[in-house]
């Protein structure tokens, strides 16, 4: 019973780190059918958000609030990373609509560039940048309609963005001069330690789970609850289903499918970061670190079907229980006395790596049965 | 996309061969040996870029990966080295097997003792597997980004697969061939990598005209027809399965030849040949020389190889970021690739835009060029 437990809350934990990294991807692949290459890196500024979350924190007056970091981070990460997502979308993506293959490729390309941007740009005017592209682009949303609406709108486009240049510019230098750590590039791995009340275990029915794993549990919960209760509850949640369903009869009907697909996109891109955050508790953070759990995430994509956060949530978890058990080796322990050939297969499959190989080959034996995944979109097209 | 292909002079062609053939002869004896075995790793990899062009250029299928067959392919090169340079070490196994304490060959490797079944195996074993995964995908009719992730993550399972298996096939450090002996005649050495580089040029000309043949006729038309239009073509009575896997296997194939040429040129086979990014780079050759032209697939592989090779020498940082620019420049801006841009359209537009042409006013592909070059 014991084991059990064990096991089925290790498969959890592994689950809701890929559930939480794969909803952003799902609701975006649901939506264009666009597959985000990029989404991995994106994960990795929600990471790099967490770590200079941390060290700001540190700063004499915030050193009070330094408990509550991991929080703030949390946040901070969904708005960088959806910030940069909608940049992407804004500049890219949107010419290659239609061509689904293109657009894997590009943002294979705006990955590479993100990752060396990390290794070779200081992170303090990173920060910069992405505050100035925060400014830059949603200060002219909130300019008064007479403005919005005047011919001159474009010369106050053109100088809130010499604002946001300049408000960059100045937090930039303002962070890497009272900042040391964060004042120089470096490709080194960075190390995010989790604040005192989340260290430790935690003991529930006899056994002890780590504070940390807990945490990305929660976060887990949260964020698909807020999406759920977003897609169904909201007036834009609904346009969104709605252009899931069907894009050019949503188009027909007065919805405006440009400002659903940014949406999306940078709700994908800001979960993407809130998936880092959790990242950044389980290990280092490094340039390459969303590039671990990505295919994961197109796993669970493939497995779980799109258009349904159900059966994402059901494909991850169903993958997060099978590494455990395949990984860990654990059903030798729950029956010992097996013959001896099925031992031999279960140790030989029994580490992390070849986990994921059993589980490659399993998805494509399910996949066999049901091609498109567990909740297939139904429709009556000739191309599914 | 409507390319409208300038046809050559016969001459123009025969003295472009005759040039060729000089500069394969030559370049042995006027490059320095670095160089050379540089060339002639990149010319390996357009073999494999070939074959990605005759997937995604001519069938519309975006494999990420090929890495998968260029390291099946290599391995097998170097599986039989490994194991005919073996005498000398306890047990008549290869060297690396003693630090894990293994004393008998594992059973797979008994057949690459033979060379004729290893000279088979470098492009039956890559294909089989291609044809096996590639008809248990399309089968399902699983297409576009379904399959490209797909192949993706069947990438990462082989190279889990070869990183963790130490006692099998030495894991991450992979196997040396520059060591090894073949026909009495040390891999690594000079005489041995000149003889090396006529073989991949040979079998780079051979793999094209190979892939020449195979777009050809009936069965090209089928593959464009299945880029353009896949219900269309079922609709007609084909079984696009069937076109997909065959496809897919030569594909494979192809890659295998090229990763063994590449692995005995470059002196090692590792699970690295199995990451996520050389496979997607394949892919990027071909798309800026030019998809659907097989000519564009080889100089893309050769001169972003060469570029790659010079920046990294320089500004080893900036390299990603141009790479990542080229992904990005290549797929919104030049499409059809650099060599489809110069058979399209591309120069005369580019004329126009400065004025230097005149524009045309008819629909192009209805235009008559008189000789003077007036079209009115």
């Amino acid at each position: 019973m014991e084991l059990l437990l064990d096991s089925l809350f290790n498969g959890v934990a592994i689950g809701s780190v890929l559930l939480v990294a794969a909803l952003g991807l799902a609701i975006v692949f649901g939506l264009m059918g666009v597959i985000n290459l990029a989404h991995g890196e994106l994960m990795m500024l929600g990471a790099y958000t967490t770590y200079v979350t941390q060290l700001i924190f540190k700063l004499p007056i915030l050193k009070p609030f330094y408990n509550s970091y991991i929080i703030v981070s949390i946040f901070l990460a969904f708005i960088v990373s959806g910030v940069v997502g909608i940049l992407l979308e804004k500049t890219i993506i949107r010419k290659l609509y239609g061509s689904p293959l293109e657009t894997l490729l590009a943002t294979w390309g705006v990955s590479l560039i993100l990752q060396q941007f990390v290794r070779s740009v200081p992170l303090a005017y990173g920060t910069g940048l992405v505050i100035s592209l925060l400014i830059g682009l949603f200060l002219p949303t909130t300019f008064p309609s007479k403005i919005k609406e005047s011919i001159n709108f474009k010369y106050f486009k053109f100088s809130s963005w010499i604002f946001a240049a300049l408000t960059g510019v100045l937090t930039g230098s303002l962070i890497s001069s009272s900042v040391s750590k964060l004042s120089r590039a470096s490709a080194r791995n960075v190390d995010v330690t989790a604040p005192s009340w989340m260290r430790g275990q935690v003991e529930i029915i006899g056994t002890a789970f780590p504070k940390t794993r807990l945490m990305i549990i929660v976060i887990t919960l949260i964020s698909v609850i807020a999406i759920t209760l977003f897609l169904n509850q909201s007036a834009w949640g609904m346009r969104i289903r709605a252009v899931t369903q069907n894009r050019q009869m949503s188009d027909c009907l007065g919805i405006s499918t440009e400002k659903v697909d940014i949406i999306t996109f940078g709700i994908g891109s800001g979960l993407a970061g809130v998936a880092g955050v959790a990242v950044s508790l389980l290990g280092s953070v490094g340039p390459n670190v969303g590039g671990n759990y990505i295919v994961g995430c197109f796993m669970v994509v493939v497995l779980g079907g799109v258009g349904n956060l159900l059966g994402t949530v059901l494909a991850s978890f169903g993958i997060g229980i099978m590494t455990d058990l395949i990984g860990a080796g654990r059903l030798l322990s729950i029956w010992p006395d097996m013959p001896l050939p099925l031992t031999n297969t279960i140790n030989f499959f029994a580490t992390t790596s070849m986990a994921r190989v059993m589980i490659f080959a399993l998805i494509v034996i399910f996949l066999q049965f049901k091609p498109t995944g567990l909740f297939p979109q139904k429709g009556r097209m000739v191309e599914n | 996309m409507s390319l409208s292909k300038i046809k050559f002079d016969k001459k123009i062609v025969l003295s472009f061969w005759i040039i060729l053939i000089a500069l394969i002869i030559a370049a042995p004896t006027l490059l320095p040996v670095f160089r050379l075995n540089l060339l002639g790793r990149y010319l390996s990899l357009s073999i494999v870029a070939l074959g990605v062009d005759l997937i995604w250029g001519y069938t519309g299928l975006l494999s990420l990966g090929q890495g998968i067959f260029f390291a099946l392919g290599g391995y097998c090169a170097a599986m039989y080295l490994q194991i005919t340079s073996s005498s000398e070490f306890p047990n008549n196994i290869p060297e690396f097997f003693a630090l894990y304490g293994v004393e008998k060959l594992p059973f797979f490797w008994g057949p690459f003792r033979s060379p004729v079944f290893t000279f088979f195996a470098i492009w039956i074993i890559p294909a089989l597997v291609a044809g096996l995964i590639g008809f248990l995908v399309f089968r399902n009719r699983i297409k576009g980004v379904y399959f490209s992730i797909l192949t993706q993550a069947s990438l990462l399972v082989f190279f889990n697969f070869f990183n963790g298996q130490q006692k099998l096939i030495n894991g991450t450090n992979g196997l040396k061939t520059d060591v090894t002996q073949l026909f009495g005649q040390m891999v690594g050495s000079e005489s041995m990598q000149r003889i090396f580089f006529w073989i991949t040029a040979i079998l780079v000309i051979a793999a094209w005209f190979f892939a020449k043949w195979v777009v050809k006729g009936r069965f090209g038309n089928i593959l464009i027809g299945i880029r353009d239009d896949e219900p269309r073509v079922r609709f007609t009575g084909y079984n696009p399965v069937i076109f997909k896997t065959i496809i897919f296997s030569i594909a494979g194939g192809l890659a295998g030849i090229s990763g063994a040429l590449y692995t005995v040129q470059s002196g090692i086979v590792s699970p690295q040949f199995m990451t996520v990014p050389f496979s997607i780079e394949m892919v990027i050759w071909v798309a800026v020389g030019g998809r659907g032209t097989l000519l564009g697939a080889i100089l893309g592989a050769v001169f972003i190889n060469y570029a790659k090779s010079l920046v990294s020498e320089a500004l080893p940082a900036s390299w990603m970021f141009i790479q990542g620019g080229l992904f990005i420049l290549v797929v919104t801006a030049l499409p059809e690739g650099v060599l489809g841009w110069i058979q399209g359209d591309g120069p005369r537009n580019l004329l126009q835009r400065f004025g230097l042409k005149r524009k045309i006013e008819t629909y192009p592909s209805l235009e008559v060029t008189n000789k003077e070059g007036n079209n009115e």
